[in-house]
């Protein structure tokens, strides 16, 4: 297996309401949207460390929907969906993103796939409906920032135990 | 995540858009107020309302130089900002290492298979 840099995903709040997501890759757009849109491939990366991935579904065509499931390291489920809006192959992806657990707080997401001598830069944005959903959607991060606190608290507890 | 009230938080203060043009240009380095009324397109009172906006939150700094106002950036309060996100950022960086070893895959496949064409 290829060992490969370890590059920061770049975050930041272009507006009130949005999140942008940018991160570059070694590899030609075809290949980043394939990753992106193959159940199989998703089903390798979309969780990170942050849990195991239980399913995957793509219907990749406007109007067909997407749902990513996968089982936290803290033992809870957590469940994603959207619809696509729009599809470019290997350019563009309009979809909308659903976190089951704030279904109220649907996002609407553009990825964009630019490909310059063989790199490819992905940019991700999130737009929510309201300062307060984005704030909500950051916060996730921090709850599992919070998490891995907690473990650590735990380990504590039991070697004093 | 908390939140004081009054304007005299860095949240509050980049939360305008024009506020964040101001970070932006002075990211570059430091400016009189002539050359951010002239950049921004905007009248000179509300970039100085602005401008004491980012004073008040400690964003930014000021000198005088001869009749000038020189305005610089001052990162600091933006440090809570980069804590609440950095979590998040992680999170996707995570899941981004695992997408490089993924695509590292693809491609040598794809070599594998021009390979077979030759």
């Amino acid at each position: 297996m290829a060992v490969t840099s370890s590059r920061r995903a770049e975050v930041t709040l272009p507006a009130d309401t949005q999140i942008l997501i940018t991160r570059e890759f070694d590899a030609p757009a075809r290949l980043v949207y394939r990753a992106w849109t193959t159940p199989e491939l998703v089903r390798r990366w979309w969780s990170g460390d942050r849990g195991q991935m239980v399913s995957a579904e793509i219907d990749l065509r406007v109007g067909g929907t997407w749902r990513f499931v996968m089982t936290a390291n803290a033992g809870f489920e957590v469940a994603f969906h959207g619809e696509y809006r729009e599809i470019v192959p290997a350019e563009r992806i309009v979809s909308t993103d659903v976190f089951e657990g704030m279904p109220d707080a649907a996002a609407v997401n553009t990825i964009t796939f630019t490909e310059v001598d063989g790199h490819t830069t992905v940019r991700m944005l999130v737009q929510h409906t309201s300062q307060e959903h984005r704030d909500a959607h950051i916060n996730s991060g921090m709850e599992d920032g919070l998490q891995v606190v907690l473990d650590l608290l735990e380990e504590v507890a039991r070697s004093l135990r | 995540m908390a939140r004081a009230a009054t304007t005299a938080d860095a949240f509050n203060a980049v939360a305008e858009p024009r506020r964040r043009e101001i970070l932006d240009l002075l990211a570059g380095g430091e400016r009189p107020v002539n050359d951010l009324v002239a950049l921004l397109g905007l009248a000179q009172p509300l970039v100085s309302k602005h401008l004491r906006v980012l004073r008040e939150v400690g964003l930014v700094d000021v000198r005088g130089d001869g009749r000038r106002r020189v305005y610089r950036l001052n990162p600091g309060p933006l440090k809570p900002i980069y804590d609440w996100v950095k979590p998040y950022e992680q999170a996707w960086s995570q899941r981004f290492d695992r997408l490089d070893i993924v695509l590292e895959e693809l491609k040598a496949e794809e070599d594998g298979e021009n390979g077979r064409d030759e």
